[in-house]
């Protein structure tokens, strides 16, 4: 098992791998997502509070469950490059920040349109919404820090570091968020607070959630696919991949 | 115990040489919260309200503005060449220079809180809270600091981007600091946030210095 | 007291050196000779335990970490040279008396700059103050990157009879230097070719 885990981590090993998953990746999570939105637009009922705007959740709410685990595997990802040395580790800390920062983007940005018709403004300080901006700004952090270090030899431990005090943080800071939001409104209503979702309701959402899971790894396997060749682009299995291209 | 002892007399020497140094952050400390008044009004009431949030986040802009103390000359200079190669225990090294960091710049932040909070208006239970609170948190506001200080230490321009990787770690002790500072002023129980505070400030001398310790490795790993 | 072996480093995607062996025996000086930029400065900090981008192994067979004279002096402007020196010297575990440190000061020829703060002391006599605290350390190993470069001649002299002391009382010494040491019986010459 440790011995496959190794093997995986030799860049060239996983390209040629993951040149095999790529495509059916792709294809299932276009797959996944095109069925997620038809459902959560076109088939499931409104919402007998919110009405039709209900529909933005099936996008808000996997981007942002996406957010947070995309900044726990780029900890593990750091963890793993910090302890065994695995050039794939840091390469996978590379290439998620920014994927992690457009989802984070991506939530926030669906929240406030959640917003709108449901509060009449276009962002709420609340507890969900505040602490996805917090996470956005510890992955903008993250990618601030390894363009500054840029071709340095110790940016990838650096950022690694980076990463491991920020999903120790985490939790922290989420905590907290959540109960300074308590302080000062506590009996508002929350993006998350909902009575018990009914099957039909759930269903899709758990398809969206899966569809988004499906769709980050295939962006992260093209990310860390140019990110092996970027970086591995004087040896010679890159140059004879290249001009087989 | 004795390596931390002369490496915080030396690092108190070199800062009390270069006060100026010092100083600036202070400064900016007052200035900053002087602008608030400029920028909503004069009311006494309107600025007793923000202050709390206001002193506390001027405290923390103020504190990352010093943070380039820490390690820069030491860098610069190869003195922490010198220490790497000696084998002393960088853990104590590092704890001596978040206490000298924190003397210069924490400790004399707290000595001017009374101060802007009489031009803010703060009541007495609400300074008393913010003196004590600011008191407690500013160890732990060197020791995050520092982390993004030792981070950022062979960049030649790190002062902005310390502060972009610090201030969402400020987050959690910000709202339980001004939590604390606006429950005294309504005269509700603030035993609950002192323990919370001092938690906090446990959990960052444990932690903290690892991370500071191995990204100064890094620093010098050239 | 030092074997280093198979050593191979890479920096901006050029290789310095490939399976390099270095060692080091009591009495022994090791010079390591190269262009600019062709690594000398990276392998004295490889074997310093500094730079941990290579491959091969490094074995110290001393007690205590050498002492290291790299290209910045170590030296806080904003302190006097006692100050300096006696930070540096307690890096070392060594308590530096005020009258060792005159005394060194005045072999280096920086007699009576005690109490001057470094700032005002030039880039060879920073170089100087991290050089007295080899005279005052008890240590096997030194490791020196162009310890003779802005020394004027006087200094020089002195310190060419310092390390020679050195070698003939067992200890080593590991430098870098466009010139070859004459005071050394027993050179070993590591020629770095890009």
């Amino acid at each position: 098992m440790l011995k496959w885990f190794h093997r995986l981590g030799s860049p060239k090993t996983f390209f040629e791998l993951s040149s095999k998953w790529h495509p059916w990746l792709l294809g299932l999570s276009l797959l996944s997502l095109v069925s997620g939105v038809a459902w959560a637009l076109l088939f499931v009922p409104p919402d007998y509070q919110q009405g039709n705007s209900v529909r933005i959740m099936y996008i808000h709410v996997p981007a942002a469950i996406l957010a947070q685990s995309g900044y726990m595997m780029m900890a593990g990802a750091a963890a793993v490059f910090l302890i065994w040395r695995m050039k794939l580790a840091d390469m996978a800390v590379a290439a998620i920040a920014p994927l992690g920062a457009s989802i984070t983007f991506l939530a926030l940005v669906t929240g406030a349109i959640w917003g709108k018709p449901t509060w009449g403004t276009w962002w709420v300080w609340d507890a969900r919404l505040t602490s996805t901006l917090v996470l956005f700004f510890l992955y903008v952090g993250m990618i601030a820090l390894r363009s500054a270090l840029d071709r340095q030899a110790t940016a990838g431990r650096a950022c690694a570091i980076l990463a491991l005090v920020g999903v120790v943080n985490l939790p922290i800071i989420k905590y907290s968020v959540e109960w300074w939001f308590t302080l000062h409104q506590p009996a508002s209503f929350s993006l998350t607070e909902k009575p018990a979702m009914p099957a039909e309701m759930w269903m899709p959402l758990l398809l969206m959630v899966i569809a988004y899971y499906l769709f980050f790894f295939t962006a992260l396997l093209s990310r860390l696919r140019n990110e092996i060749l970027d970086r591995e682009r004087d040896t010679d299995w890159v140059r004879k991949w290249v001009a087989a291209q | 115990m004795n390596f931390y002892l002369r490496t915080l007399k030396r690092d108190l020497s070199i800062h009390l040489r270069g006060l100026s140094e010092v100083i600036n952050p202070l400064v900016f400390f007052v200035v900053v919260i002087s602008l608030f008044p400029l920028g909503l009004g004069p009311s006494p009431q309107q600025l007793s309200e923000v202050a709390p949030g206001v002193i506390w986040v001027a405290a923390l802009l103020a504190t990352l503005m010093s943070m380039d103390l820490m390690f820069r000359d030491d860098f610069s200079d190869g003195s922490l060449e010198q220490v790497v190669v000696s084998g002393q225990p960088l853990l104590v090294f590092v704890l001596a220079k978040v206490t000298a960091h924190w003397l210069m710049s924490g400790l004399p932040l707290v000595l001017l809180v009374p101060v802007v909070g009489l031009v803010m208006f703060v009541d007495g239970d609400s300074l008393q809270a913010m003196v004590v609170s600011l008191l407690l948190v500013s160890p732990t506001l060197s020791l995050l600091g520092a982390i993004g200080a030792a981070l950022t230490v062979s960049l030649a321009r790190g002062g902005l981007l310390v502060s972009i990787l610090v201030l969402p770690l400020y987050v959690p002790v910000l709202v339980l600091a001004t939590a604390m500072v606006q429950a005294a002023g309504s005269e509700a129980e603030i035993a609950g946030y002192v323990y919370w505070l001092l938690a906090a400030l446990l959990a960052s001398v444990t932690l903290a210095p690892l991370a500071v310790a191995a990204s100064l490795r890094l620093a010098v790993d050239r | 007291m030092l074997r280093a072996s198979g050593l191979s480093c890479a920096r901006d995607r050029r290789h310095l050196f490939t399976a390099l062996d270095v060692s080091l025996d009591a009495g022994q000086l090791v010079q390591v000779t190269g262009r600019n930029g062709s690594g000398k400065t990276t392998l004295l900090k490889i074997l310093t335990g500094l730079y941990t981008e290579f491959e091969g192994e490094v074995t110290w067979s001393i007690e205590r970490p050498p002492l290291y004279l790299g290209h910045s002096p170590g030296v806080n402007p904003r302190l006097t040279v006692t100050e300096n020196l006696g930070w540096l010297c307690h890096l070392q575990d060594t308590d530096a008396a005020l009258a060792d440190i005159d005394e060194v000061l005045d072999v280096l020829g920086m007699a009576g700059y005690q109490d001057t703060y470094c700032h005002n002391l030039s880039e060879g006599q920073r170089k100087r103050v991290n050089l007295a605290r080899f005279l005052l350390c008890e240590n096997p190993c030194w490791i020196m990157d162009e310890p003779f470069s802005s020394i004027d001649s006087t200094g020089l002299r002195y310190l060419e009879e310092k390390m020679q002391a050195h070698l003939e009382q067992g200890g080593g010494i590991i430098l870098t230097s466009h010139q070859r040491p004459m005071f050394a019986v027993d050179i070993d010459q590591v020629a770095l070719t890009p």
